[in-house]
């Protein structure tokens, strides 16, 4: 069984302290769907314009790395449930070890992103750059306009992602982390969202010039 | 004088209250009392509105002659562009959800505190980040955008400080996400026993509406602020016309943030202006529910019509007519609100207090600015008027007559139970009054200057008009006197004002059933709610109550 939580102002019952945070968190989520959905909906109107260009645009990009990466973060959702729920029963050891094997595999998520980007400016893919590939075509020049722009935002969450789930190992080191399981909950939950935003740019990125 | 009854924090012995919990800087930086943080958002905000204040006079001042004389054309562009992005998201998004609503909704929904305080405190620092950004770009040399940094003028071709601006703005919209996160779950999960929904006090509705909003727009226009920031630093061309970008799709998706920004500005004002006019005129609200569902009405389809700024942006004609139709669907439940405040002072005993005063020319100014709108919402006058200083006079009405008079007038309303002091009611009347007047004589001339075909954003003009921009100059003389007034007697009654009672204008409402200032934790016991919500009489007093009905039935 989980330990008496621990509460924090205005709250007087932890049933309702877990309530407020969950609640609120999914309130924040509402507003990251709505950040997303205002890139989704650009990329969708840009790629009716042209899908043509988009098409050969996406070819260029790495299906190999980009594949590898939604499994490590698929992965990593896992591992964090377990934790978070083993963390709720009070089994610390299965807590840490989720713990771990999350930051792990959101760090590998991070390092093959970045093997990918060396990858990509090799091959002269940044529409900024003098040497652009596409330089000229519009619809693949906006392709990877966004695949720039959305995969930095989109490795900017993870990081916060992993600093979050570096605090609940802190908090373990700690002892507490039994008595404040909400956390782990909440933390959980913003990191499904971060996993979900890459199952949709996935398709959106690496198969839509295939 | 005794010297307990003088300064600031003077008191009775033995008193406490939230203002009396540690007196030094680091108890008010780092507390996460809800009191102490509207404190620091008001004392801040005030800052802002002064920098924002301050560039509207030179802006003024140079539309007195119809040459270019106090500024160059560039100079004329930065002025206005801050003036905006100041008095837009330092000032009047914030303004009463951070300072009353913060204060006031655990109050009124009987609660210790919000859900989150400590994220309630880091809102506040990052508004304050925000702000250094923002401030930083203006001493640097300013943006020359616009506040609406349309591209592709403010990723490729402004020469000036797009990317700090932009920025904080980015930054100070998570502040207002913090807040909106808060409010909603504090009105769902911190309501005291007894507090049922339609026991909330209809500002307590209007912070509730604003939050959803809050939190359901401002991502969008994160998002919008993060493309410009990665066009212009690292030259994504993502609204490039060069490279197929779609300049328009960055309207579309600013405007799906910033038109409901209006409403996240006047559905406050609507809160406190509901609050003050029915204890000013006892009166109970008339027509309750009407009101709530009005709100919320207001904030879902305050999301559909962004497309009414963008008729002359090369829309579709069809996009433009659903636009259209859907601006004049959302004046029904503003009609709503405007029949039913009308309808709460009837039969009503009447004091024109500071407050009413205010709240009664918020009715005026918001009825004006909303009608107004209906002939911008027609698409064929829409072309005549665009970018005409009849579209600055309209959100005028509607931002600054309306939200300011509504801020002022809560202000007013709750500064006893805020200082615990009584403010000058003559002066206060007086301000109510000036700033009424100075702002009619400032803004309706704009009305016609944009009928007779002024265009916005321009330094120079043709002489013709030079009549009603002196009319309009020296009537921005009289409006800013209205809003310095209150600055000197808030001031004084800080220092010399009357000890206020716990409910000095006989109210309704949890707030006034604490001491004036509150506790620390607002209530010494978990207040009890048993009563309808404006129980200024009994129901069968009401219009259209029992007497009435038995009068008027035919035998």
């Amino acid at each position: 069984m989980s330990a008496a939580p621990i509460l924090v102002e205005p709250f007087e019952e932890p049933e309702r302290q877990r309530e407020a945070m969950v609640f609120g968190l999914w309130l924040f989520l509402a507003t990251e769907i709505l950040f997303f959905g205002g890139f989704f909906f650009l990329y969708a109107v840009a790629r009716m314009q042209d899908p043509d260009g988009f098409a050969r645009g996406g070819a260029h990009a790495n299906l190999l790395l980009g594949t590898i990466n939604t499994i490590l973060l698929m992965t990593s959702s896992a591992t964090l449930t377990i934790a978070e729920r083993a963390a709720r029963d009070g089994w610390m050891r299965a807590a840490r070890w989720g713990i771990i094997f999350t930051l792990m595999l959101g760090t590998a998520f991070l390092v093959v992103k970045g093997f990918e980007y060396r990858e990509d400016l090799a091959e002269h893919l940044f529409p900024a750059a003098p040497d652009f590939s596409f330089a000229g075509e519009t619809g693949a020049t906006r392709f990877w306009s966004f695949y720039w722009f959305i995969t930095l935002v989109h490795a900017i969450h993870l990081t916060i992602g992993l600093g979050c789930v570096a605090r609940l190992l802190w908090l373990e080191r700690q002892g507490t982390l039994a008595r404040r399981w909400m956390v782990a909950e909440v933390t959980t939950l913003y990191w499904h969202l971060v996993d979900i935003v890459w199952l949709l740019l996935w398709p959106l990125l690496y198969l839509v010039g295939r | 004088m005794r010297s307990d009854d003088t300064g600031l924090l003077a008191r009775e012995p033995g008193e406490t209250s939230y203002l009396t919990e540690g007196t030094t800087l680091r108890s008010w930086l780092l507390s996460t009392d809800h009191k102490r943080i509207a404190i620091l958002y008001a004392i801040s905000i005030t800052g802002f509105f002064f920098i924002g204040g301050a560039a509207a006079t030179m802006i003024r001042l140079e539309l007195f002659t119809p040459q270019g004389d106090f500024t160059t054309a560039d100079e004329y562009n930065r002025l206005f562009t801050l003036h905006g992005v100041i008095m837009v998201w330092f000032f009047l998004v914030p303004s009463i959800p951070a300072t009353l609503g913060n204060f006031l909704l655990p109050l009124m929904v009987g609660a210790k505190d919000v859900a989150f305080p400590r994220l309630n405190l880091m809102s506040w620092y990052l508004y304050i980040i925000a702000g250094i950004f923002t401030l930083t770009a203006l001493l640097l040399g300013g943006v020359d955008t616009g506040w609406t940094f349309y591209t592709p003028l403010s990723t490729l071709y402004s020469n000036s400080y797009v990317l700090l601006a932009a920025f904080g703005i980015f930054v100070v919209g998570f502040s207002s996400i913090a807040t909106g996160i808060n409010f909603i779950a504090t009105v769902h999960l911190l309501r005291t026993k007894g507090m049922t929904w339609m026991r909330l006090p209809l500002f307590a509705w209007a912070m509730y509406a604003t939050s959803l909003v809050m939190v359901l727009a401002t991502p969008v226009l994160a998002m919008a602020m993060l493309l410009i920031c990665a066009e212009r630093l690292f030259g994504l061309p993502i609204f490039d016309p060069r490279a197929g970008g779609d300049p328009v799709l960055f309207q579309h998706i600013f405007w799906f943030y910033s038109h409901p920004a209006v409403y996240i500005m006047i559905l406050p004002a609507m809160g406190v202006v509901s609050e003050i006019i029915a204890c000013e005129a006892r009166r109970r609200v008339f027509g309750y529910q009407f009101m709530v569902y009005a709100m919320l009405v207001i904030a879902v389809i305050g999301f559909l019509v962004w497309g009414h700024h963008m008729f002359v942006a090369g829309q579709s004609p069809f996009a433009s007519m659903i636009f259209s139709f859907l601006s004049f669907v959302i004046a029904v439940p503003s009609a709503i609100k405007v029949f039913n405040w009308t309808g709460t002072l009837y039969r009503g005993s009447i004091r024109f207090s500071a407050p009413m005063l205010y709240a009664l020319g918020f009715v005026g100014l918001f009825t004006l600015g909303g009608l107004t709108g209906l002939f911008l919402a027609s698409i064929p006058v829409d072309v005549h008027l665009s970018d005409t200083y009849f579209v600055v006079a309209h959100f005028h009405y509607i931002m600054v007559g309306g939200a300011v008079s509504a801020f002022f007038g809560g202000l007013h309303f709750w500064w006893p139970k805020i200082t615990g002091r009584m403010y000058s009611e003559s002066f206060a009347r007086f301000a109510a009054i000036t700033l009424f007047f100075g702002f009619n004589f400032t803004f309706f001339p704009q009305f016609i200057l944009g009928y007779l075909g002024m265009p916005r954003r321009y330094h120079e003009y043709p002489p013709e008009f030079q009549v009603w921009n002196v009319m309009s100059s020296t009537g921005a003389v009289v409006l800013a006197i209205g809003y310095l007034m209150p600055l000197g007697y808030f001031a004084y009654s800080l220092l010399n004002g009357k000890r206020a009672s716990d409910n000095p204008w006989e109210a309704t409402g949890l707030e006034w059933t604490t001491n004036s200032p509150p506790p620390k934790h607002n209530f010494l016991e978990p207040p009890v709610v048993l009563t309808e919500p404006y129980a200024y009489h009994d129901w069968d007093e009401a219009p259209g109550g029992a007497d009435e009905t038995t009068q008027d039935e035919p035998a």
